[in-house]
C-alpha cells in the first residue's frame, strides 16, 4: 500500500545548521499493516511522516501510495490518499468553524470543492451517528465551534475526520503526546477501534514503547534518519521493552535508546 | 443650534458615504477576518475601481457594464497580490504594498496621466444615467426626485444583494474551504484543500468588491482622483472593528456579521460628520483621528487579554 524507496532529506543544506533528517529510508507497508514508529528525538520519525504527507518534497527517492507515485505531488493533492492526525491538537481542526463544518470539510477530502452547498441535512445525521461512536457527547454540540473543545476532544474529532473518507494510509504523528494519560488512553482506544474496523494501513509515531509494542502488527525503530529495527509478526507479539532496548543496542551500537526512551 | 442643524442636514450624505465605503469594508472583512491576511492592496484597488469606472462611463459605456468591468479590474489587482504572495512567497502585507505602489502608476495611466477625471453632472441627461450621486441626496431633499432614488436606498439595496451572494458563497463547498484556509491552513491542506488557490481567490473577490465600492464613490462624488483610496484600509478596518464591537453580542449569523461591517462603516462616517459639525477642527486632521481610533480599537482586545482576563479553569478531563 505504501512504498518508500531510498528517500533522503537534508534541511538547511550548505549552512552550519545542515541536518540530514532522512538518510536513505526504505519502507514497504502491506495493505492493513499497522506500523508503530519509535525513536529518539531527531531520529527522523516526524520527518518520515511529513515526507509521506508531502509537507515538502524529498531530495531523493520515491514514494508510492496504493500504486500512485506521489513523490512530486503537493500536500493537498496527496491528501486524497492520506488521513492525518497531528501531535498538536490545534493543528488538525479549524477552531473558528463548527464541529459539523469540520466534518463536512473532511468528508470532501480528495474531491473538487464546488459551488454546491457545503453541508447538507443527510450528512448531518450521518455525522451525528459517527460522533456517538466517540462517546464524548459531541453529537449534541454539532454547531459548537471546535475552538471550544478540549485537546482530547479535538484529537478524537481529528481522528474521526481522518477516517471519514477511508484513506489508503493513516498517519498518526504522536497524536496522544499532548494529552493527559487518561485522555491519551481514550484516544488511543478510539484509534485502535477505527483502524481495526476499517482495516486501515497505518503509520503511528509514539514516544511510548509500551504503546508501540501493544498496538499494531509491526514495529520500526528509527535512528539517525534510517530504519534501525523492523520487527513484525510473532516476534513483535512477544516483544518486551527490555528486548527492544537490547536489540536496538545491537543494531546501532548505541545506548541512546536506554537514555532517551526508557523514561518515555 | 446651527451646529446641530448642520449635522442633521449632513446626515443623509454621511450615511450614504458610509454605505458606499461599507462595501469596501466587507471586502476588507473577507481578507482580514476570513482569510487572516492584512491586504493593503485596497488603497490602490479602490482608486482603480473608481477611475476605471469614470473613464469607461464618461466614454459612453453602459453604467452596469462599467461597474462590472470595475469589479473585474479589482479582481485583477487581487490576483496580482495573490500571485506575489503565493507563487513568489512574499509576505502578504508586503505583497499588498507592492501592488498598491504599482497601481499608483496604473491608475494614472487609466486617467491618461491626469490626476483626476470627472463625470459631467451639469448635463441633466448625463446625470440621470447615474445610479447614485451626491446631487440625488439634494434633489430628494428638495422633492425633485422620488425617494427611492436616494443613495441610501440604492446603495443599501446593493449592499444587501452583495451580502446575500457572499452568504450563499461562503456556505458552499468552495466557500467553506476558503474559511478553513483562513482558520487553519495546515488542516485545510491535510483535507486536500489548495490553500494557495483559495488565498488568491479570496484576494480577488475582496478587491473586486473594493473596486466596486470605489466605482460607486466616484459616481457619488462625480469624479475620481489619484488620492481617493488613500487610507482606505484604515477605514475598512475601522468599519470591521466598530461593527464587531457594537454588534458582536447580537449578530452571530455570518450574513448579519457582514451587515455589522456595513453598519460599522455608517457609524464611522456619522461620527466623522459629528466631529466636523460640532468642532472647529481642520478636516485635514481627520486621517490622524482615524488612525488613532483604529489603533485604539485594535489594541483593546490585546490589553483586555493581557491585563484584564480572569483566570479560567481550562480543560476538564471528565469530558475529554
Amino acid at each position: 500500500m505504501l512504498d518508500i524507496k531510498n528517500i533522503y532529506k537534508t534541511f538547511n543544506a550548505g549552512t552550519v545548521n545542515e541536518k540530514t533528517a532522512l538518510n536513505g529510508v526504505s519502507l514497504h507497508l502491506n495493505e492493513g499493516d499497522f506500523v508503530t514508529v519509535i525513536g529518539g528525538n531527531g531520529a527522523g520519525k516526524s520527518t518520515l511522516l511529513n515526507a509521506v504527507a508531502g509537507t515538502w518534497l524529498v531530495d531523493e527517492g520515491s514514494i508510492t501510495i496504493g500504486g500512485v507515485d506521489v513523490t512530486h505531488l503537493p500536500e493537498h493533492k496527496r491528501a486524497k490518499y492520506i488521513g492525518r492526525v497531528f501531535q498538536d491538537p490545534m493543528m488538525g481542526t479549524a477552531a473558528t468553524m463548527q464541529i459539523e463544518e469540520n466534518l463536512a470539510l473532511a468528508f470532501r477530502r480528495g474531491k473538487p470543492r464546488t459551488l454546491r452547498t457545503g453541508i447538507n441535512k443527510a450528512e448531518r445525521e450521518q455525522y451525528r451517528e459517527m460522533l456517538k461512536i466517540l462517546d464524548l457527547g459531541l453529537e449534541d454540540r454539532m454547531t459548537s465551534k471546535v475552538g471550544l473543545l478540549s485537546g482530547g476532544q479535538r484529537q478524537a474529532l481529528t481522528l474521526l475526520m481522518a477516517s471519514l473518507v477511508k484513506p489508503k494510509l493513516l498517519l498518526l504523528d504522536e497524536h496522544t503526546a499532548a494529552l493527559d494519560p487518561k485522555t491519551a488512553a481514550k484516544v488511543l482506544d478510539a484509534t485502535e477501534k477505527i483502524v481495526t474496523r476499517d482495516n486501515l494501513t497505518t503509520l503511528m509515531i509514539t514516544h511510548n514503547m509500551r504503546d508501540a509494542i501493544m498496538h499494531g502488527n509491526r514495529l520500526i525503530m528509527m535512528y539517525e534518519g534510517r530504519v534501525a529495527l523492523d520487527i513484525s509478526g510473532e516476534a513483535k507479539k512477544n516483544l518486551t521493552v527490555e528486548d527492544l532496548l537490547a536489540r536496538f543496542g545491537q543494531a546501532t551500537g548505541s545506548t541512546e535508546a536506554d537514555d532517551k526512551m526508557l523514561l518515555a | 443650534m446651527t451646529n446641530l442643524a448642520n449635522f442633521i442636514g449632513a446626515l443623509p450624505g454621511a450615511i450614504s458615504q458610509g454605505l458606499i465605503w461599507g462595501i469596501m469594508a466587507i471586502g476588507v472583512y473577507i481578507t482580514y477576518r476570513i482569510l487572516d491576511i492584512a491586504d493593503l492592496t485596497v488603497d490602490g484597488s479602490f482608486c482603480t475601481g473608481g477611475v476605471a469606472f469614470v473613464v469607461l462611463f464618461s466614454g459612453g459605456m453602459n453604467l452596469w457594464l462599467a461597474l462590472a468591468l470595475a469589479f473585474l479590474v479589482g479582481t485583477l489587482t487581487g490576483f496580482a497580490t495573490g500571485l506575489l504572495h503565493t507563487l513568489c512567497g512574499i509576505p502578504a502585507i508586503l505583497a499588498g504594498i507592492l501592488t498598491q505602489l504599482g497601481l499608483w502608476s496604473v491608475n494614472l495611466a487609466i486617467m491618461s496621466m491626469k490626476a483626476n477625471v470627472s463625470i459631467n453632472v451639469i448635463d441633466k441627461a448625463s446625470l440621470n444615467r447615474l445610479l447614485v450621486s451626491l446631487r440625488f441626496v439634494q434633489d430628494v431633499a428638495k422633492g425633485e426626485r422620488p425617494v427611492w432614488q436616494h443613495p441610501i436606498f440604492v446603495v443599501g439595496l446593493f449592499t444587501i444583494v452583495i451580502i446575500a451572494v457572499l452568504y450563499w458563497f461562503f456556505g458552499t463547498e468552495l466557500g467553506c474551504s476558503l474559511r478553513a484556509t483562513g482558520s487553519n491552513p495546515n488542516m485545510a491542506r491535510a483535507q486536500g484543500i489548495n490553500t494557495d488557490f483559495n488565498k488568491v481567490l479570496g484576494l480577488m473577490i475582496s478587491n473586486g468588491l473594493v473596486a466596486v465600492s470605489g466605482a460607486l464613490l466616484a459616481q457619488y462624488q462625480s469624479y475620481g482622483d489619484i488620492n481617493m483610496g488613500r487610507g482606505a484600509i484604515v477605514i475598512g478596518l475601522a468599519a470591521v472593528i466598530i461593527g464587531e464591537v457594537v454588534f458582536s453580542r447580537i449578530f452571530h449569523n455570518f450574513g448579519l456579521k457582514l451587515l455589522a461591517v456595513s453598519f460599522g462603516s455608517i457609524i464611522y462616517y456619522v461620527v466623522i460628520q459629528a466631529v466636523l459639525s460640532f468642532t472647529e477642527i481642520n478636516s485635514n486632521y481627520l486621517k490622524l483621528i482615524s488612525a488613532g481610533i483604529v489603533a485604539l480599537f485594535l489594541s483593546v482586545p490585546y490589553w483586555k487579554d493581557k491585563y484584564f482576563s480572569k483566570p479560567v479553569k481550562r480543560g476538564g478531563t471528565q469530558n475529554a
